[in-house]
């Protein structure tokens, strides 16, 4: 049974029914209450529990989101029940934090990690073209790195304790959800009154669908950037399959709930700034290439034990605190008395988008083993 | 003489592509140690879309595939 539940989910049809699965759940959770055009976004949802837990006062995005801890939990009870929960870690996890770190800030100048841009794309926000391109212009740079030799060596299993590391950090976080404590006058668990970070759907609905996503898509290896990294490095469509169908199918839901708004400027949180909707999406897909996961990936497999992937998750959350408290992320656009303010990042964002881009080649360029010539 | 790729503990898609490399120099049969069910599944889904045979064997918790023409 189990065995044929496994080949079920390696098949084609698999990886479609799990992208059309989430791409039903996130205008639901849009629907329920979650900001709009980001039913799921792992990096925004990421940056507000940075926000709750103080580690960024951006007092409009800071929430503890459940469904990021659904995503970990979720996996890692697919991979107890599959018998995959495999604890290892040790391949060069501080390169990891910073590709986390700075995979965040790219992501949040454009306003989005790769699940988001999909989600804009299916509700109308045409600013999610050039953050797509940006992405693929991203992923193909790490693939040519790949094929030149680059990798961060291998992991090794370890003791079972460090795997629980993770799913233990989620639990603890859901118990900040759930009892709210103040830790001193003033100060965390912060929860937004106002903005993206308060609006949210439900606990248990958001926490529920969370766990569904996190144990479909360890079952199914759904990655964003994979599915476009296999098509360029393979040009194997597998995983770019069950991201078709996650945008095509979200699409028809946002129709079905009237959510579908086609524009280009003034989209729900986000900006129409051509030039850094690309780069910002440029840096983030490199990165992600060079970490060998998107950020919902890099959540699934560190609920089944992978100790690399949870160091790129606290990056991610590390580099929201630094873009908001150093002013990196990416302004709206905002229309006040029927004039448009075109958003974007200040010149803080736009150099952190640059140093990261020379950091994320510096460590292609120099962590590669050497390949014979002529391959 | 066959050729043989260790590519246990690294993550995808490493084992790939080592196991395609190995597939386009090779010397038949191909075998290619992974330890994780992800490698398993991804090195068998490339080999089998080039046409190869794929058998597998698991060792413990390693797998041994072997890739025949």
């Amino acid at each position: 049974m189990l065995d044929r539940i496994t080949k079920f989910f390696a098949s084609r049809w698999g990886i479609i029914s799990v992208g059309a699965v989430i791409g039903i759940l996130g205008p639901t959770l849009q629907k329920l209450g979650n900001p709009k055009n980001m039913g799921i976004c792992v990096a925004c949802f990421e940056r507000d529990i940075a926000g709750a837990l103080g580690l960024h006062r951006a007092g409009v995005v800071q929430y503890i989101r459940p469904e990021i801890i659904g995503f970990v939990l979720g996996a890692t009870i697919a991979a107890l029940i599959f018998r995959e929960f495999k604890a290892r870690a040790g391949s060069a996890p501080i390169v990891r934090f910073l590709l986390g770190a700075f995979a965040m800030i790219g992501a949040l100048v454009f306003l989005g990690c790769p699940w988001r841009a999909s989600f804009r794309l299916a509700g109308g926000d045409m600013t999610a073209i050039p953050g797509i391109i940006g992405l693929v212009i991203g992923i193909a740079i790490g693939v040519w790195f790949l094929r030149s030799g680059y990798n961060l060596g291998r992991s090794q299993k370890t003791y079972p304790a460090v795997g629980w590391i993770m799913p233990a950090l989620m639990v603890g976080l859901l118990l900040l959800l759930l009892f709210r404590p103040v830790f001193s006058e003033g100060g965390p668990i912060f929860f937004s009154e106002s903005g993206p970070g308060s609006q949210h759907a439900s606990i248990l609905i958001s926490l529920g669908i969370g766990l569904l996503i996190g144990f479909l898509a360890q079952r199914s290896r759904f990655c964003t950037m994979g599915a476009v990294r296999d098509v360029i490095l393979m040009k194997d469509f597998h995983l770019a399959s069950g991201l078709l169908a996650l945008i095509v199918v979200a699409f028809l839901t946002n129709l079905v709930y009237g959510q579908f708004q086609l524009g280009y400027v003034a989209q729900p949180v986000a900006h129409s700034n051509l030039l850094w909707n690309v780069l910002g999406m440029v840096l983030a897909g490199l990165a992600y290439a060079l970490a060998g996961g998107c950020p919902g990936r890099q959540l699934f497999l560190s609920g089944e034990g992978d100790g690399d992937s949870a160091i790129f998750v606290l990056g991610m959350i590390v580099g929201a605190g630094f873009a908001h408290n150093f002013n990196l992320a990416s302004k709206t656009d905002m229309i006040a008395d029927g004039v448009l303010t075109v958003g974007g990042p200040s010149q803080f964002g736009m150099a952190a988008v640059i140093l990261g881009l020379v950091v994320c080649v510096v460590i292609g360029f120099t962590m590669r083993e050497k390949v014979a010539k002529g391959e | 003489m066959s050729e043989k790729v260790d590519a246990r503990g690294l993550s995808c898609p490493q084992p790939v592509i080592m196991a395609q490399k190995a597939i386009s120099g090779a010397d038949f049969p191909v075998e290619v140690m992974v330890d994780t069910v992800t490698s398993r599944e991804n090195v068998r889904r490339m080999a089998e879309h080039l046409g190869y045979k794929v058998t597998v064997e698991q060792q413990g918790d390693e797998f041994r595939l072997v890739i025949t023409k």
